[in-house]
């Protein structure tokens, strides 16, 4: 089971609204390196892996996702905050308005909704780990190129911290594969 | 939110990231015996701050004693919160 702790991982401030930063952002909420396709991707290959380091991780790395999620939305939520009709307009954000509001919605930066297809869960634990140390390394990617679109260093602060978050489960999901690995050798020979 | 619960707020997520930080590494490292002495120092140090946070602004998460009315609907949210 989950329990919310009232609180976010860390303290997400931006410097001002900023509605275009919020369209490029909220690919982070739905998009395909996104925080919700990690969390999805992690917590339901748990299930399938051999070891207890593996499905520790596996379930810890997918939670800590989860407040990756929650921090994303409320920067995307601070940054569309007070935005007027108009400054949607001209972010070219009226077509999610016209859906959404400003309600928090799955997409990626150009508005295509998430899909379970941007995941996988192979069975195969070597498979699946690396599919893993992938994932961090394209989610540190879609971070570096995200403070290269921002000029607000509010924000910037919050998406180094995501940005070195991604680098650490990197680390971490190499030791488990290598422990995977290990233990799979181990059962070849008697 | 006042200075004093947001400084004390600020405290409390340091140091269960520190604990969390902790934790994924001994997910890894299980028999590391000096991290996993510095992981239950850490733990302690951060139940007291829990403890102390929640007997002055409520409760934080599922499972706390509540004083009258129900204090867990009480605004601000995590993300309605100005962390300046």
């Amino acid at each position: 089971m989950w329990i919310y702790e009232k609180k976010l991982q860390y303290p997400a401030k931006v410097g001002r609204a900023n509605v275009k930063m919020a369209k490029y952002l909220i690919t982070q909420y739905g998009g395909p390196d996104g925080e919700l396709s990690a969390a999805m991707r992690y917590l339901t290959q748990r299930y399938t892996m051999p070891t207890p380091q593996a499905k520790g991780i596996l379930t810890d790395i997918g939670t800590e996702e989860m407040a990756h999620l929650e921090i994303i939305a409320t920067l995307v939520y601070k940054l569309m905050d007070g935005a007027s009709v108009e400054e949607l307009k001209q972010a070219d954000l009226g077509g999610y308005y016209a859906d959404h509001g400003k309600a928090l919605y799955y997409v990626n930066g150009s508005g295509v909704p998430w899909t379970a297809t941007y995941i996988q869960a192979k069975g195969d634990p070597i498979a699946d780990l690396h599919e893993d140390m992938a994932a961090e390394e394209k989610a540190r990617a879609t971070y570096e190129w995200l403070i290269n679109l921002s000029d607000d260093p509010d924000l910037n602060a919050t998406l180094k911290f995501l940005r070195e978050r991604e680098i650490v489960h990197f680390q971490r999901f190499g030791e488990t594969l290598q422990i995977v690995q290990e233990y799979l050798d181990s059962k070849k020979y008697f | 939110m006042n200075r004093e619960q947001l400084c004390m707020l600020k405290e409390l997520m340091a140091v269960q990231f520190t604990a969390l930080e902790l934790h994924l590494y001994l997910d890894t490292h299980p028999t590391d015996q000096k991290a996993l002495m510095e992981y239950n120092s850490v733990v302690q140090q951060l139940n007291v701050l829990k403890h102390e946070y929640q007997q002055r602004y409520g409760p934080l998460t599922w499972g706390e004693p509540s004083a009258y009315p129900w204090q867990w609907i009480n605004e601000p949210w995590p993300w309605e919160i100005c962390y300046e």
